[in-house]
């Protein structure tokens, strides 16, 4: 849309500047499911590039086809056509270098939640010493809130704090890419709200290209460098992509307060309901 | 406070949840609702036993009367008038001889659960004298290389119902042994699985007696010139063979069924196949496999009565089957405190699976 390519580095429109480097493509990325009435084509001929150090946010009706394709840059779900790759390389299934957090926290109940971050610390970190890879553990609980809680089993956690460990897990492995589908999508508004702040406040630090689901169009605009809007399927592709240009780090007062917020809120909710 | 909380735990976990109301009532903590609660778990229980005596003296009474009748009916017919008066006096008058032999009242029952703890005391102190007696001479037969002496007597109620429990324990740990291995490969793969589906349909429902012949043909020939219990093999291993089939089958599903969550993480982290089924299959299929576990215990000690019976091997099932055969006044109680026996320790069994169960498992739910 409003973005001028100068250099190969991509500048929004009031100057944010985004490393060249293309870190996640989807090219002409196609999924048919066989169902017992014939295929079915979820997605075809999608193309969506995504920067370095960008976070991009999913929005689209449901069942349009968002889940099968974040699963598929997860390397979960199995390419029907096209390609995906990470800095050029293109994927072949899972691996940590994209981390995922789902919509249901998926921790190992029988794990405390140290003993949860620890199992993707030790795998990807297997050279370092065992109090390194526990002060890596440790340092991401704490980011999350849950410095009281490292010994907890996760069935005794919350919901909303199993979602923190959640976001430590992901983090802690470092990953090039972190897929997150619907992560909040579960909670109540409140705890919504709060883990959206700790997402972005590490994130902020981190920096990790993030590509999110979320049904939310405040949460989308809230924390996006780009909303990415998907057409209802089948056959879905990218039908729009939204800009936005607020600096960072953001806080949610200064969001809601500035001028173009209901701007973008409209163009986004005018999309859905077309 | 705390100790409250601990005590509350232990007794959820055991599966015996109103010691607690019982420990609440007596601190007068109890409010309207929890004596309703507390009538409903501990009290109607208990009367719901003593309902059962109660029915079961009657029976019995009415059971006696009528075998005792026919008796007499039966002297009338083929013996005349006064030798069914004869049996008459002789039936009242208690005496052992011409005792209806039918099902024993409540308190005959009693009365033999106590002779057979009389009987157990006899025969262990006979058994520690004879120890005490041939210790020194076992200590020079040992010396010059001969075997010692061992006690031969007949074993009391009480040594039966350890060696059963030693025969079911074995057969458990064989069933533990063969089953969960098993079930875990099969679990792991789909092809595996549909290719020994078949075998373990037809298998599974095989009845112990056939096992045991099974067993028999195999262990006959392979035991044949050692000196080992050959009984005892015969049994534990029939019993293992019989009731692994649970644990085999809760396992194979435990491990196919994981959560695909855990599985995608799994993925994700690209975790190798040994952390994988020991970190994350594994565990998350424990609480699968203790129910199977459990179930396997119970059928164990269920088909051992059987088993021991016809492979003749020392137990509760054997001194069944002697009683039976023996047909002396006191044998139908007797039996019949071996019934008891039996289920209360097939109870207890259940139990203590159940306690570990809830151990393992992460989502603590209450048993019945
Ligand atoms: N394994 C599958 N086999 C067949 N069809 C599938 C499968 N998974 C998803 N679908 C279909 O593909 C379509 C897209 O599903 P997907 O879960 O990706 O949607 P979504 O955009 O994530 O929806 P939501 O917003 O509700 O999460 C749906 O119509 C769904 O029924
Ligand atoms: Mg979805």
């Amino acid at each position: 849309m409003s973005t001028n390519t100068i250099n190969n580095d991509l500048v929004t429109e009031n100057g944010i500047v985004f490393p060249s480097e293309v870190m996640l493509d989807l090219k002409h990325l196609k999924k048919v499911y066989p169902t017992p009435k014939g295929d079915y084509t979820v997605l075809e001929d999608l193309n969506l590039q995504i920067m370095k150090e960008e976070f991009v946010t999913i929005i689209g009706h449901s069942g349009c086809g968002k889940t099968t394709m974040l699963s598929m840059i997860a390397g979960l779900n199995e390419i029907s056509g096209g390609n995906i790759s990470v800095l050029g390389n293109h994927i072949k299934g899972p691996g940590p270098d994209r981390g995922v957090i789902f919509q249901s926290p998926s921790l190992m109940p029988w794990m405390t939640s140290l003993q949860n971050v620890l199992l993707g610390v030790n795998q990807v970190f297997p050279h370092a010493t065992k109090s390194q890879r526990n002060d890596i553990a440790k340092y991401y609980l704490q980011k999350v809130g849950l410095e009281d809680a490292f010994n907890k089993k996760a069935s005794e956690l919350s919901q909303g704090m199993q979602q923190r460990v959640g976001i430590a897990r992901a983090f802690a492995i470092k990953p090039k890419v972190l897929l997150l589908d619907e992560p909040f999508g579960m909670l109540d508004s409140l705890t919504r709200g709060e883990l959206q702040d700790i997402l972005i406040e590490i994130w902020n630090k981190e920096k990790i290209t993030a590509v999110m689901i979320t049904h939310d169009v405040d949460e989308a605009i809230f924390l996006a460098d780009r909303v990415v809007m998907m057409t209802s399927g089948p056959k879905a592709k990218i039908g729009d992509i939204l800009n936005i240009n607020f600096e960072r780090p953001r806080t949610r007062k200064s969001v809601l307060e500035h001028n173009d917020y209901y701007k973008y809120r409209k163009h986004l909710i005018d999309f859905l309901e077309h | 406070m705390s100790q409250g909380i601990t005590l509350n735990k232990i007794t959820k976990l055991i599966g015996l949840g109103f010691l607690s109301d019982l420990k609440a009532l007596f601190a007068r903590k109890l409010v309207k609702e929890d004596f309703i609660k507390f009538l409903r778990k501990f009290v109607v229980p208990i009367a719901s036993i003593f309902l059962f005596i109660g029915l079961w003296h009657l029976g019995a009474k009415s059971l006696y009367n009528t075998e005792a009748n026919y008796k007499i009916e039966k002297a009338l017919t083929e013996r005349g008038q006064v030798a069914a008066d004869e049996m008459k006096a002789c039936i009242a008058s208690g005496d052992v001889s011409c005792q209806p032999n039918t099902l024993p009242s409540p308190a005959q029952v009693w009365g033999s659960f106590q002779t057979l703890l009389e009987d157990h005391k006899v025969i262990s102190s006979d058994k520690a004298a004879f120890i005490e007696k041939t210790a020194a001479l076992n200590e020079t037969r040992v010396a010059e290389g001969k075997d010692a002496i061992v006690y031969t007597g007949r074993p009391s109620f009480v040594d039966q119902i350890f060696t059963s429990l030693k025969t079911v324990f074995a057969g458990f740990l064989l069933a533990l042994f063969i089953a969960v291995p098993i079930g875990v490969v099969i679990g792991l793969s789909k092809t595996l699985r549909s290719s020994v589906n078949w075998l373990i349909q037809i298998f599974k429902p095989v009845s112990p007696v056939v096992w045991l012949l099974l067993v028999f043909m195999i262990v006959k020939t392979l035991t044949k010139n050692s000196n080992s219990d050959s009984a005892f093999i015969i049994s534990f291993i029939s019993v293992g063979l019989c009731s692994m089939w649970a644990t085999l089958v809760n396992t194979a599903m435990g491990v196919s069924s994981v959560d695909k969550d855990y599985i995608n993480v799994a993925k994700v982290l690209k975790l190798g196949a040994f952390q994988k089924v020991f970190k994350v299959i594994l565990p998350s299929s424990l609480p699968l496999i203790f129910t199977g576990l459990r179930i396997t215990l119970s059928v164990a000690w269920m088909v051992l009565i059987a088993i021991e019976l016809l492979a003749q091997s020392p137990g509760l099932g054997s001194f069944v089957w002697e009683e039976f055969q023996n047909g002396a006044i006191d044998s139908n109680s007797k039996i019949i405190v071996a019934m008891f026996v039996i289920g209360g320790i097939g109870f207890l069994l259940d139990r203590i699976m159940l306690t570990i169960q809830n151990m393992v498992s992460f989502n603590k739910n209450d048993g019945i």
